[in-house]
Formats: structure tokens, C-alpha cells, sequence
């Protein structure tokens, strides 16, 4: 019998929660075991460069507030945890009276609809690439795909996103250079809009697939060959099976499974590279406003949105983890 | 069998026994140097160009590269043979730029890994060896480390220490790059413990320290290799990730840096593709290299990939 073992679901509960909670933890000691008062810096550097401090005593009340800077440390770790316990990611500094969570909600549509497509896409591409270059009857055409795509897993992805922006977008004019949509058009499920948003987001996407794809081309290409030498492989031959049966049902199936935990893998580095990616391409993600919160010293909305990046990934993984025992029956993790 | 005996069992030269060595893979050869010779250019590169020049304002902005025609209509001066790459529109030349900044990247990660794979070695053999409640805590730890997205949590640190410079950007990078080599070293350690030299040694009464350094070690090097160079790669994947954001260290010249001042002088929408594309290049340059050598590593710690030689 295969499914969830209540053992299994606690476990992967614990290992869920100790994530989220080294993650928070990691943000909040190293900061302060750097040198300087953060709060005075933000504000020194405000000066320097000539922002607008009017209202300086309420950022440094709202930061007071978040962090209890004037508790001892102990006391302000565990409002701290508290606070991101019950998900108050409380003010912006440089944008005061924005809430966190307000401008997290408004780009996060465009992050996860340009990363859930990426990554979806380069799945299928990668995967399907692989497993065909493990077949005995894929035509050679499709053998130099190998070499290519793994060349690009080493470049990260960002780069390529330069040289798409250079090539597609400044020479070729082909794609728009920055942006979601284009301006003055309304958002709304009719056919321009829906046209605009796939433009300009088409080079993002690309330069996150083009690095992703190789790598699950050739964990695909392993795991067939290994499912190719597998008995069952030759029985179903033998019993006269046609070969695209042979190849989904008993290559495919078998072979894709321990892809899909690598799924979880992928997901915590693309979060990292796809915010730079988001940057290349002035793309409005969650990525972009973290890079506004560097450019504006804002502490609270990078950790703001840190925290939730945080908490993102792991709930991504912890779904993958828990779902992969019901899709491999196999798989029971009764086992202590 | 003797080692100069080929599969004829005639005798072969000396030559082609070292040619028949593993670690004198062609891929893993050619990586090793391409990389020496970057680190080497910090020490060559002052004394055939003028490094000096990487220092902003130091020459004439904006200049293309050499071989270019100007669009003057951009604004852009005529390339001249002292400045051959072209400079920036902070008046840093090109090629001192690059020739500064690509041993400092490299170097980035090299401390970056050596200190993540120390810390793997020494995590990794305890948790492997010794077992028990300690090799439980270590897994649990580098598991739940290794989901916590690097980048992101980086990028809070950086954000307040602004004062960086290479050696403590180094060391807060290593801080996520021990999981993956600790994880693999375990799982080495765990299945070399089961292996006959091993227990014979254990029976011998050897120490602990011995069986680690003699016995285990020797055979573990491949893979410690493969696990530091892939761990240089994503701690230099790092560390131009936070230059780019312009959180890296500001009063040097890095790769990282150089495409975010490129970017934020919006040089790919003015046509200024020499300020970003040299970095690039040596970037790939590095990545490439990394990579033919962590395939080259993995061709020799598994023969098969090799094919049948013997």
C-alpha cells in the first residue's frame, strides 16, 4: 500500500518548520553582529543622499516597533519571531505608509506567473529532450540538442538575459526592452493584453529555460538508460508491445519520478537567480521590488520580502515532498 | 601486474602510462588551466598593460573598442590602439578593468569553497564516522539549510554590511556552501565505512584519525574535488549576484560590479555592448571552465563513464 505515513507527514512538518525557522533566524543575528547601529545608518545614508527624511522619527518608531531595538536582544528575537509567526512584516521604511505585505501582494502575480511557466516549461523541454536522447531510435538532429543546452546550465541566468535584452530586444527589435505591458493598455482577459503580457515576458522566460533545461536533459538521459536495462523494459518487447507504448508508459513513468524531487531543488536556486533575471529585464516581480528595497536602503522591505521568499520555497518543497510518495507507489517512508 | 604493462602485454613507453593516468583528463586538464591562468593575471597583468587605468577617470569615457567604427551620432569616441577593449562612461579602461577584476572574482570563490568544503570535510566525516544523535543532527541541519534560498538571505546581510571587501564577502558566501559538500562526503564516508580495507584496518587496530586520512581520504579526492569545484561555481554565482545588486565591495573593481554600473547606465539600450560583454565573457569564461572540470572529475571518480579502457 502505498500513500502517507503519519510519521512521514510529521517529520516532513518538522523539517518544514526548522527551515523557515533557521532561514528567519539566520536574517535577524548576522545583521547584528555587523559593526554600527542599523537604524542610524539607513538614516545617515538617507541624508547623504539627499532622500526625504521628514518624517525620520516615525521610520525609526516603525523600525523601533518591528525589531523592539530598545528591548534586550533575547526579548527582541522572540517578538521578532513572533511577528513573523503571525506574518506582520509591518511598514516600509522608504515608502512609510505602504505595508509590506501590500507591495509584496502586488508583484507577486508576475513573479509566480513568469517563474511557475519557466519552470514548467523547461520540465517538460528538458525532460522530454533527455529522455529522447536515451532512445535508441531518436534521430541524430536531436542528439546535438544535448551538448548545446548543458553548456548554457553552466552560464547563469541573468547573462543570458543580457544578451537576449542585446540581441532580440536593442538589434533585432523584436521584443519589448522593459516591463509587464504595454503602457495604456488595461488589464483584462481580452486577446491584446493577454498578447502584451506573453511579449514581455517571452526573453525573461526564455533566459530562465535555457539555463534550467540541461540540467533535467541530463538527470532524464541517466535515469532512462538505467530504466532501459531494467527486465520489465525487455519483457514488454518481448510481448510485442509497440515502442511509443514501451517508451511513456514503461520508460517515461518509471524514469521521471526521482526528477520530480529534484523539482523541490530547483525551486530554492531559481528563486535566488530569477530575482536578478527580474532586474535585467525591469520586469515588476517581487525580485524588482526587492532590488528597489536595495537602491533605497529599505531594511524592513527586504526582509520582508526575504522572509516570505523564505517561507515560499520551503512550503514549495514541502508540498513536492509530501505529494511524491502518492505519486510513486513505490514509496511508503514507513520505514523510521 | 605491473603498471607499464598494456593490454598486449607488451610494454609500453612511460609516456603513454602517464597518458593513461586518470587525473590527466583532457577536460579537467584543460579547466585546471584555463583558471590558472586567470589568477595568474593578477600577478602578469601589471607588468604588460597599465592596471592603473581600471581607476575611474583615468581615460577618455566612452571610447569604443579598437577594431569598431564610432557611432559618433551616440556619442561615442574612436577607438585608439593604447586603450584596445574601449572604456566605460566612468573613464575606466576596458581591458584593465577585466584584467583586475577577474582574478578578485575567481578569488571570491576559491575561499568561498575551500571553507565550505573544510567545513563539509570535517561535518561530513563526524556525521559519517561516528554516527549515532551527531550524524542525525548534522543531516537534519544541512537538509533544512540547503532549502533555505542562499541568494535571498545574502542579499539581507549584504544590504546592512555595506563595508565588504572580498574576504569577508568570502566568508559570509561560505556560510551556504557547506551543506552540499558535507551531504556528499557523508554519504562517501557512510558506504566506504562497509568496505573490506576499511574494517581490515579497523580490525588492525588502526586509529580513528589513521583510517580518516589514510584509508578514507585517498579515495574520497575525487569527489571532494568535484564537490569544491561545483561549490566554486555557485559561491562565484553568488558573489556576482550580490556585486550586480550592487552589494558587493564597492571600492574595487570585481566582474559583478562592472555589469552593475553597465546596467545602471542602461549601456545595453545605448549600444555600449563592449562595457558589459567583457565581464560576461570572462564570467562564462570561468563557468565554462568550472564546469569541463567538474565533468572531467566525475569521468574519474566513475571509470564507466570512461568507457572500457583496461
Amino acid at each position: 500500500m502505498g500513500g502517507l505515513s503519519k510519521e512521514y507527514v510529521i517529520k516532513r512538518l518538522g523539517m518544514f518548520l526548522l527551515t523557515v525557522w533557521l532561514g528567519t533566524t539566520v536574517i535577524f543575528i548576522v545583521p547584528r553582529m555587523a559593526p554600527g547601529d542599523p537604524v542610524q545608518a539607513m538614516i545617515g545614508r538617507m541624508l547623504t543622499e539627499g532622500s526625504n527624511v521628514e518624517n525620520a522619527d516615525q521610520i525609526v518608531e516603525a523600525y523601533r516597533e518591528r525589531f523592539g531595538l530598545n528591548d534586550p536582544v533575547h526579548v527582541q528575537y522572540f517578538k521578532y519571531l513572533y511577528n513573523s509567526a503571525t506574518f506582520n512584516t509591518g511598514y516600509s521604511l522608504a515608502f512609510f505608509p505602504s505595508r509590506i505585505d501590500d507591495m509584496i501582494a502586488r508583484s507577486l502575480p508576475w513573479t509566480i506567473g513568469l517563474l511557475f511557466v519557466a519552470l514548467i516549461l523547461s520540465f517538460i523541454i528538458g525532460n522530454a529532450v533527455g529522455a529522447l536522447l536515451a532512445w535508441r531510435r531518436t534521430p541524430k538532429m536531436i542528439r546535438w540538442l544535448l551538448p548545446i543546452s548543458l553548456t548554457f546550465t553552466s552560464i547563469p541566468a541573468y547573462m543570458i538575459g543580457i544578451m537576449l535584452l542585446f540581441f532580440f530586444a536593442f538589434m533585432l527589435d523584436w521584443f519589448p526592452y522593459a516591463g509587464n505591458y504595454a503602457r495604456g493598455l488595461n488589464p483584462g482577459w481580452d486577446l491584446e493584453f493577454i498578447g502584451s503580457v506573453i511579449k514581455h515576458a517571452f526573453l525573461p522566460a526564455m533566459s530562465i529555460i535555457m539555463v534550467s533545461m540541461g540540467s533535467w536533459a541530463l538527470g532524464m538521459r541517466g535515469m532512462m538508460i538505467t530504466t532501459d536495462g531494467e527486465d520489465y523494459m525487455i519483457l514488454a518487447d518481448a510481448k510485442g508491445l509497440t515502442p511509443m507504448r514501451i517508451f511513456w508508459r514503461y520508460g517515461i513513468r518509471n524514469a521521471i519520478l526521482p526528477q520530480i524531487t529534484a523539482f523541490g531543488v530547483a525551486l530554492g536556486a531559481l528563486a535566488g537567480g530569477s530575482v536578478l533575471v527580474e532586474i535585467i529585464f525591469t520586469y515588476p516581480g517581487v525580485g524588482y521590488l526587492l532590488y528597489q528595497g536595495i537602491l533605497n536602503s529599505d531594511f524592513t522591505l527586504i526582509q520582508g520580502i526575504v522572509f516570505y521568499v523564505i517561507v515560499g520555497v520551503s512550503i514549495a518543497v514541502l508540498i513536492l515532498d509530501l505529494t511524491y510518495p502518492l505519486i510513486d507507489p513505490r514509496i511508503t517512508y514507513q520505514r523510521s | 601486474m605491473t603498471a607499464a604493462t598494456n593490454v598486449f602485454g607488451t610494454r609500453s613507453s612511460r609516456m603513454a602510462v602517464i597518458l593513461r593516468l586518470p587525473w590527466l583528463n583532457w577536460k579537467l586538464v584543460l579547466g585546471v588551466g584555463v583558471l590558472i591562468l586567470m589568477i595568474l593575471m593578477e600577478f602578469v597583468g601589471p607588468v604588460f598593460w597599465d592596471t592603473e587605468l581600471a581607476r575611474v577617470g583615468s581615460v577618455p569615457t566612452n571610447m569604443v573598442p579598437v577594431w569598431v567604427e564610432a557611432d559618433k551620432s551616440l556619442g561615442f569616441k574612436e577607438g585608439s590602439p593604447d586603450y584596445p577593449l574601449g572604456s566605460e562612461s566612468n573613464g575606466r579602461e576596458m581591458l584593465a578593468l577585466v584584467l583586475v577584476a577577474t582574478p578578485r572574482s575567481l578569488k571570491v570563490g576559491l575561499i568561498a569553497a575551500s571553507l565550505g568544503t573544510i567545513t563539509g570535510i570535517i561535518l561530513g566525516f563526524a556525521a559519517g564516522f561516528l554516527g549515532g544523535w551527531l550524524d542525525s543532527s548534522i543531516r537534519i541541519l544541512s537538509d533544512a539549510w540547503m532549502t533555505i534560498p542562499g541568494l535571498a538571505v545574502l542579499i539581507v546581510i549584504a544590504s546592512y554590511v555595506r563595508e565588504f571587501d572580498i574576504n569577508s564577502m568570502a566568508l559570509v558566501i561560505a556560510m551556504f556552501a557547506w551543506p552540499g559538500p558535507t551531504r556528499i562526503i557523508r554519504a562517501q564516508v557512510l558506504s566506504m565505512r562497509e568496505r573490506g580495507y576499511v574494517q581490515m584496518a579497523q580490525i588492525s587496530g588502526s586509529s580513528v584519525i589513521d583510517i580518516m586520512f589514510k584509508e578514507m581520504m585517498p579515495n574520497l579526492l575525487p569527489y571532494l574535488a568535484a564537490t569544491f569545484t561545483s561549490t566554486v561555481s555557485s559561491s562565484i554565482l553568488a558573489a556576482t549576484g550580490l556585486e550586480i545588486l550592487g552589494l558587493g565591495p564597492t571600492r574595487i573593481p570585481t566582474l559583478g560590479m562592472t555589469i552593475n554600473n553597465a546596467l545602471r547606465a542602461s549601456a545595453i539600450l545605448r549600444g555600449m555592448w563592449w562595457w558589459w560583454s567583457f565581464p560576461i565573457v570572462m564570467l562564462v569564461t570561468i563557468f565554462m571552465a568550472l564546469f569541463l572540470m567538474t565533468i572531467g572529475l566525475d569521468e574519474i571518480a566513475n571509470p564507466r563513464l570512461r568507457g572500457i579502457q583496461q
